[in-house]
C-alpha cells in the first residue's frame, strides 16, 4: 500500500519528470546520428532515464522513513 | 525434428503444465495458503499486458520506426508512477464493492445502472476483438513458420486458405477450449481466479526468459555484442535510418499520444483491470509492483532495437515480414532448440492475454448484458427458478466461445491489412473511451449516469467510424470508396481526416475526436441536473474512498429465510450456506438462524450477490425481497459531501442573519417611533400647559387687579369680571375637550349608536348657533337639506362635529359679508370625480365659507391637536380665536363611524369642509342601539 502522501507525491513527481524525460523536446535533442558508448544516442537516452526512473520508483516506494 | 507433431506436442504439454499450475493453485487457494498472495507474484501476472504484440510485434514496429515501440512501453511505466492516486484508489474501492469487472466499476460508480454496464461490456467486447485477433494471427503464423523449418517460408494470407485448412480456427478453438477449462469450472463468489493468475505469472516468466534468449543469442551469439550491431546498422543507409525517428512535429505528436494511450489501456483493458485490480490479494503487493512491473517491460523491451536492426541486416529486402524476425533468426542459424523455445514464448503471451482477457469479458457480457436481459424476459421464469448458477457458467462458457468466434472473424476479415502493433493500438484507442468515465469518477462527484452514457456512446460511434470501419475498408470488406471520399461522398466526413482535420496520424485523429467529444459530452451532460439520490451515494464511495465505506445501502431489511435461498440460486446453496455461516460467525453469532434481519445482512448479501451477477444485477435482485424504506434524513445528511454541508451551514446563517438583520430594523423603527410618540406626549404636554396659562394669566391678571385696588369704578370692574368668566368658560371648554380628546384616543368613549337623519341634526346645530350668526350678521343657508338621509352614527357627537364645523366657519367669515352654505347630498353615481373617494353608499355633507381659505400646506396641519392654520389669530391680540383641538375631536369623531373628514380650499376663495358616512339604506326606526364600542 502506498501508506504515506508523501510517498505518493514523490511518485507522482517522478510521473511528471518521466513525462519530461520522455516526450518532445528532449526527445529531439538525442534524435540524432554518431553514437554514443556504441549506441544510438536516442536508444541511449531512452533506456538510460527509463531505468534511472525505475531505479528512484523503486527507491522512493521501498525506502522506510518518510 | 521440428516436424508439426512435435510442434504440437510440445504446444499441449506446455498447455498442460499450465493448466496444472493452475490446478495446484487453485486447490492452495481452497485450503487457505495462497501461492499467489506475494508481491512478486502479482508484479509478473501484471505482466500479461505483453502479448504476442509484444513478443513478435514490437521487433515488426522497430524495424519500420525505429525506436517508436518504446512508447507503448513508457506509458505503463507512468502509470505506475501514479499509482498512489489512481491504482490504489481503484483497488481500494473495487474492494470495498466488490467490484468484479471494468464495466462492473463504471455501472456501480453511476447509481448502478445496468444500462451503462451493459453500454461498456459493448465497447470493451467490439473494442477487444481485433486485440483476440492478433493472437490468433500471431500464433497461427509462428506455428506456420516453425513447421516449414528448416526452409524460412512466410505463411499464406489468410484469406486465401480454406477456412478447415486454417491453423488460426484451431488456434481459436482450442484456446477457448482451454479458457474454459480455466475460468469457468465453478463459480465463485468473489470472480477471482487463484488458479489462473499462478499461470499467467508463470507465463509471463517463460515469455521473458524466452526473449531474453533470442536477445543474448542475437547479440552475442550471431554478432559481437550490441555495439557491433548498431556498428554494422550504421554503415547500411536503409537500416540507419532505424536508429533515429521521424524529426517532425507530427511524429512527436504521435509519440507523445501513443505514452498517453497506453498509460490508460494498461489501466482499462479488461485484463489489465482484471490482474491489476480485481485479482489483486492485498493492495500493499502495489508497492512492490510499482517498480518490479515497470522494471519487467523494461527487459522484455531491452534487447527489441538490436533484434530488429539484427534481422534487417540479416533479411534484406521484403523476403521476410519483420514480425517474425524473433523466431526466423534462430531458425537461419539452425537453432531449432531456441527456435522452439521462442515459439512456446509467443504462445505464452497469446494464451494468456486471451485466457485473461475472455475470461474478463465473459464475466462482463454474463453480469451485465446477458443476465440483466434475461431476468427481465418474464416467459423464461428465471426470476423464479431454484438455481441459476449453473446457468451462469453456462452463459460465460458460451460467450468465451463466440468472443473467440468473433476474434477469428475479424482475423479472417481485416487481420492481413495490418501489422500487429496496428491492430492492438485500435483496441487501446477503444478502451480509452473509457478514461473519462473511470477517473473522472473517481475523483469528481458530479458525474451523472446520463453524462456517463452520453460521453461513452459518443466516443465509441466516433471511434468505430474513424478506427474500426476504415480497418474494414482497409481490408476490403466494406467498400473504401467511404475512406477517400467520406460517408455519402462528403469531403467533410472522411473518416480518417474528419471535419477537415489533417496532418495526424490515424491513432491521434482518431483520439482527438473521440475523446473530446466523449469527455464534453460526459461532463456537459452531467452538468445539466444535480446527481440523484444512489448517484450520490456511490459517488461518496468511489471519490471519499474507503473511508466513506460505513454509509448502509440498504434502508431496508429482510430475513434470512428470504436472502439465503436467493444467494442460492445464482451461487449454489452449498456455497452460499458457507457464506451466511461465516458472516454469522464474523458477528458473533452461533448460526445462520441467529442472523437478524438487518441493514448489514442486506448489505452482505447484495455484496455476495455482486460478486457472482455484477452490482446492478445484485441490486435488482436484492430489491426483489427486500422493501426498501425511504431514506431517513440522517443518512441523507451522510450522503450529502462535505462541500454541500458547508453550502448548507452558508446558506442557514445567511438566512439567520437576515433575519437578525430584519429584526433590527424593526427594532429600529419600533425605537424610533417610541421616541417620536415621547416627543410628541412632550410636546403635547407643554402645549396644553401653555393653552391653559394662557386664560389661567388673564383671570389671575385681572382679579388680582379687582383685590388690589377696591377703588375701581363699577363699570371697569363689570368689564373686568366679564373678561374673568369668558376665560374661565374658555379654560374650561378647554379641559373638556383636552378630556374628550382623551377619552376618544384612548378608546374609553361611550358611543350611543342610532339611526341618525342627518338633515335633522343640521337643522339643530343650526338653530343653536343662529344668535351667533345673527350677532355677526352672517348668513347661513340650508336650502339643500332635505330630510331621509339616514346614517348609523351617535346623534350628540354628530351633533358636535355640525356645531364644530359651523362655529369654525362662523369665526373665518368677515362680519356682515359672511356666508356659510351647508350641503347635504347621497352621492349615488362613482364617476363623479370628486377626491376623496365618495361611494354611492355615502352621505356627504359639506359647510362651506367665504372666508380667506386656507394654505395648501395648512390643509392637512389643521387637523393635528393644537395646530391651527396661518392667519387664524387675530391680529390685533395675536391670540388664536379656538382650542386647536375642535377639529381632531371631530375626525376622531367621523373616522370612528367609518367616516371620512377632509377640506377643500383655494386660498383666498374660502374653504370647505366635507364629511362623508356611509348611508344606512332603508327607514328612519333601523334604531337598534349598540352601546360602547360596536
Amino acid at each position: 500500500m502506498i501508506r504515506s502522501r508523501l510517498t505518493a507525491q514523490r511518485l507522482a513527481f517522478l510521473f511528471l519528470l518521466g513525462c519530461f524525460f520522455f516526450n518532445y523536446p528532449l526527445l529531439s535533442v538525442f534524435n540524432r546520428g554518431g553514437d554514443f558508448f556504441g549506441m544510438p544516442p536516442l536508444y541511449a537516452w531512452l533506456m538510460g532515464s527509463w531505468l534511472a526512473l525505475i531505479a528512484q520508483m523503486a527507491w522512493v516506494v521501498e525506502s522506510r522513513g518518510d | 525434428m521440428l516436424q508439426s507433431w512435435v510442434i504440437v506436442l510440445a504446444s499441449f504439454f506446455y498447455l498442460g503444465i499450465l493448466f496444472a499450475i493452475a490446478w495446484y493453485a487453485d486447490r492452495r487457494a481452497d485450503t487457505g495458503r495462497s501461492l499467489i498472495a506475494n508481491p512478486v507474484v502479482y508484479s509478473l501476472s501484471l505482466g500479461v499486458y505483453c502479448t504476442t504484440w509484444t513478443f513478435y510485434g514490437s521487433v515488426g514496429r522497430a524495424a519500420a520506426s525505429g525506436i517508436g515501440f518504446l512508447p507503448i512501453y513508457l506509458g505503463p511505466t507512468l502509470l505506475f508512477a501514479l499509482a498512489g492516486f489512481i491504482l490504489h484508489k481503484m483497488i481500494r474501492v473495487a474492494k470495498a464493492n466488490r467490484i468484479t469487472s471494468i464495466a462492473d466499476f463504471v455501472a456501480s460508480r453511476y447509481g448502478k445502472s445496468q444500462l451503462l454496464g451493459g453500454l461498456v461490456t459493448v465497447i470493451a467486447v467490439v473494442g477487444v476483438i481485433p486485440y483476440i485477433a492478433l493472437q490468433l494471427k500471431a500464433v497461427s503464423n509462428s506455428f506456420a513458420i516453425l513447421a516449414s523449418y528448416p526452409d524460412i517460408i512466410m505463411p499464406a494470407k489468410a484469406g486465401a486458405v480454406p477456412i478447415f485448412q486454417d491453423s488460426a480456427l484451431y488456434v481459436a478453438m482450442i484456446l477457448a477450449a482451454f479458457t474454459i477449462l480455466f475460468g469457468t469450472r465453478h463459480l465463485d463468489a468473489t470472480e477471482r481466479h487463484e488458479g489462473m493468475v499462478a499461470a499467467i505469472a508463470v507465463e509471463s516468466m517463460v515469455k521473458l526468459a524466452a526473449f531474453l534468449a533470442v536477445g543474448i543469442f542475437v547479440v552475442w551469439g550471431m554478432h559481437d555484442g550490441a555495439g557491433d550491431i548498431f556498428a554494422q546498422a550504421a554503415a547500411v543507409p536503409e537500416v540507419a535510418r532505424r536508429l533515429t525517428t521521424a524529426d517532425s512535429p507530427a511524429a512527436y505528436g504521435t509519440w507523445g499520444t501513443l505514452i498517453f494511450l497506453s498509460l490508460f489501456a494498461s489501466l482499462l483493458l479488461p485484463r489489465q483491470f482484471q490482474i491489476a485490480v480485481v485479482e489483486n490479494v492485498d493492495e500493499s503487493h502495489l508497492r512492490r509492483a510499482v517498480w518490479m512491473f515497470p522494471l519487467y517491460l523494461f527487459l522484455i523491451n531491452l534487447f527489441v532495437l538490436p533484434v530488429a536492426l539484427a534481422g534487417m541486416l540479416h533479411f534484406p529486402g521484403a523476403g521476410v515480414d519483420a514480425d517474425t524476425f524473433v523466431l526466423t533468426l534462430p531458425m537461419a542459424h539452425q537453432q531449432e532448440g531456441l527456435a522452439l523455445f521462442v515459439y512456446i514464448g509467443g504462445l505464452s503471451a497469446a494464451t494468456g492475454m486471451v485466457i485473461v482477457e475472455t475470461i474478463a469479458l465473459s464475466t462482463m457480457v454474463c453480469n451485465d448484458l446477458v443476465m440483466p436481459a434475461l431476468l427481465r424476459l418474464p416467459m423464461l421464469g428465471l426470476a423464479t427458478r431454484a438455481d441459476l448458477s449453473g446457468l451462469l457458467l453456462e452463459i460465460r462458457r458460451w460467450a468465451i466461445a463466440v468472443i473467440l468466434g468473433l476474434g477469428y472473424l475479424y482475423f479472417r476479415v481485416a487481420g492481413e491489412a495490418y501489422a500487429l502493433v496496428s491492430i492492438g493500438l485500435i483496441s487501446f484507442a477503444a478502451v480509452a473511451q473509457f478514461a473519462p468515465v473511470v477517473i473522472g469518477g473517481l475523483f469528481w462527484k458530479g458525474g451523472t449516469r446520463d453524462g456517463a452514457l452520453a460521453g461513452l456512446a459518443g466516443g465509441f460511434v466516433l471511434w468505430a467510424y474513424t478506427l474500426l470501419l476504415p480497418s474494414f475498408a482497409k481490408s476490403g470488406w466494406l467498400p473504401d470508396g467511404f475512406i477517400a471520399h467520406g460517408l455519402f461522398g462528403i469531403e467533410f466526413l472522411r473518416p480518417q481526416h474528419l471535419f477537415g482535420l489533417t496532418g495526424l496520424d490515424e491513432i491521434t485523429h482518431c483520439l482527438v475526436w473521440s475523446l473530446l467529444v466523449n469527455l464534453g459530452a460526459y461532463i456537459g451532460v452531467s452538468l445539466q441536473r444535480v446527481p440523484n439520490l444512489r448517484e450520490a451515494r456511490q459517488a461518496t464511495l468511489f471519490v471519499g474512498g474507503a473511508e466513506a465505506a460505513g454509509i448502509p445501502g440498504w434502508r431496508g431489511s429482510a430475513g434470512v429465510t428470504d436472502l439465503l435461498p436467493l444467494a442460492g440460486r445464482f451461487l449454489g446453496l452449498e456455497r452460499a450456506h458457507e457464506a451466511f455461516a461465516r458472516h454469522a460467525r464474523q458477528r458473533g453469532l452461533r448460526g445462520i438462524e441467529e442472523l437478524p434481519p438487518d441493514t448489514r445482512l442486506v448489505n452482505f448479501a447484495e455484496t455476495l450477490l455482486a460478486g457472482a451477477i455484477g452490482s446492478a444485477s445484485a441490486r435488482a435482485m436484492v430489491a426483489s425481497v427486500v422493501t426498501e424504506e425511504p431514506l431517513g434524513i440522517d443518512e441523507v445528511m451522510n450522503i450529502l459531501d462535505e462541500a454541500s454541508q458547508v453550502r448548507a451551514y452558508t446558506r442557514e446563517l445567511e438566512q439567520k442573519s437576515l433575519e437578525l438583520t430584519r429584526a433590527t430594523a424593526e427594532l429600529r423603527e419600533a425605537n424610533a417611533r417610541l421616541q417620536q410618540l415621547d416627543r410628541m406626549k412632550d410636546d403635547f404636554i407643554s402645549t396644553v400647559t401653555h393653552e391653559l396659562r394662557t386664560p389661567l394669566t388673564s383671570i389671575r391678571a385681572f382679579s388680582e387687579m379687582l383685590q388690589e385696588d377696591p377703588k375701581i369704578d363699577l363699570a371697569q370692574r363689570a368689564r373686568f369680571l366679564g373678561i374673568i368668566v369668558s376665560e374661565a368658560v374658555r379654560l374650561s371648554r378647554l379641559i373638556n375637550q383636552i378630556l374628550d380628546l382623551a377619552k376618544l384616543e384612548s378608546g374609553r368613549a361611550e358611543w350611543t349608536v342610532t339611526a341618525v337623519d342627518v338633515a335633522e341634526v343640521i337643522r339643530e346645530a343650526a338653530e343653536s348657533l343662529t344668535v351667533l350668526f345673527a350677532e355677526k350678521h352672517v348668513a347661513l343657508d340650508l336650502d339643500a337639506c332635505e330630510d331621509g338621509l339616514i346614517v348609523l352614527a351617535d346623534r350628540d357627537r354628530l351633533m358636535q362635529v355640525m356645531v364644530n364645523l359651523l362655529s369654525n366657519a362662523l369665526k373665518f367669515v368677515p362680519a356682515d359679508s359672511g356666508r356659510v352654505r351647508v350641503g347635504l347630498a347621497a352621492l349615488c353615481v362613482p364617476e363623479i370625480p370628486l377626491r376623496g373617494q365618495v361611494t354611492p353608499q355615502e352621505v356627504r355633507v359639506s359647510v362651506t365659507d367665504n372666508g380667506p381659505g386656507i394654505q395648501a400646506e395648512d390643509q392637512d396641519v389643521i387637523f393635528d391637536k393644537f395646530r391651527q392654520g396661518a392667519g387664524t389669530a387675530d391680529v390685533l391680540t395675536d391670540k388664536p380665536q379656538g382650542t386647536g383641538l375642535g377639529l381632531p375631536i371631530s375626525r376622531q369623531i367621523i373616522e370612528y363611524f367609518n367616516g371620512r373628514l377632509w377640506v377643500e380650499s383655494t386660498p383666498g376663495a374660502g374653504a370647505c369642509f366635507v364629511f362623508a358616512l356611509p348611508r344606512q339604506a332603508g327607514d328612519n326606526d333601523a334604531s337598534k342601539s349598540t352601546g360602547g364600542v360596536p
